[in-house]
């Protein structure tokens, strides 16, 4: 696989804004798939040990995804997504907020926008995330960083177990 | 009470004191100077960024000094570069998705 593709990520701490651009090597309709099918966005959302499972979606304006991403110790955290502005293969915008595992939300939370174009069978995706608070920013990476760490701690007692058969 | 940076960082005010004693360690007076707002209020804002490890203080003759924690300010860039990794990870991760969905497409 070609590794050359464009990665760029910037966080303004003044504006609480974060900026990626990413760059894949498929068409826009593939990527937009990706970004905009929960079966798909399923499957790469979460970072490896975390994984992800949508509960349901309705992707159109005013439409909700429910979700869950799930710590290797089966810790559950829910979002709710909800689809602001859609335009097919080029944008859509979301508002992204955690909620309980009934759908009620914790806010604030985190405005989306996602634009894709695409150039010789190359697409862009440019992400916009601004975020009500920093803390809120700071509160899922500590999701994520005791989810990588449950899973450190998982393989260091299988190794413990195995060494001392 | 759990003070941290992102709390230090979150307030404009406080963002142009960082900026300011960067430079050099000032008196609450002379950073007051600078700001169309009250000593009260600089104070104010000083004793987070004390709590929060952003700053020291160092007292001389009567007047007290501040300056920053230049190595607590990195603690900023580790957090973003933390940050950066979990999305490379999930691009990774979409790159096979998507060479996938294209050999099922061929």
């Amino acid at each position: 696989m070609i590794n050359n593709l464009l990665f760029d990520f910037t966080v303004d701490k003044a504006t609480k804004t974060v900026s990626i651009t990413r760059e894949f090597d498929a068409d826009a309709s593939l990527v937009w798939d990706a970004f905009t099918k929960a079966e798909l966005i399923d499957q790469w959302i979460a970072p490896h040990p975390m994984t992800a499972k949508t509960k349901y979606q309705d992707f159109k304006v005013g439409g909700k995804r429910f979700y869950a991403m799930i710590s290797p110790a089966g810790d559950e955290r829910w979002a709710i997504q909800e689809y602001t502005s859609i335009t097919p293969k080029t944008n859509f915008k979301m508002h992204n907020a955690f909620a309980d595992a009934d759908e009620n939300p914790e806010l604030p939370g985190s405005e989306w926008d996602h634009t894709f174009s695409e150039q010789n069978g190359i697409t862009t995706v440019s992400i916009i995330i601004y975020n009500e608070s920093l803390e809120r920013l700071e509160r899922i990476l500590e999701g994520f960083t005791q989810g990588m760490k449950m899973s450190l701690v998982n393989l260091e007692n299988l190794l413990a177990n195995l060494s001392g058969k | 009470m759990r003070r941290d940076i992102f709390q230090a960082i979150a307030d404009p005010t406080r963002r142009a004191i960082i900026t300011l004693i960067a430079l050099q360690a000032m008196t609450p007076n002379a950073i007051a100077d600078n700001f169309n707002t009250t000593r009260q209020s600089v104070s104010k804002h000083l004793k987070i960024l004390t709590e929060c490890k952003l700053v020291k203080q160092k007292q001389e003759g009567r007047e007290i000094y501040y300056s920053l924690e230049i190595e607590k300010m990195k603690e900023i860039d580790k957090w973003i570069e933390q940050f950066r990794k979990i999305w490379e990870t999930r691009f990774n991760q979409l790159d096979t998705v998507l060479a996938t969905l294209k050999k099922q497409k061929k």
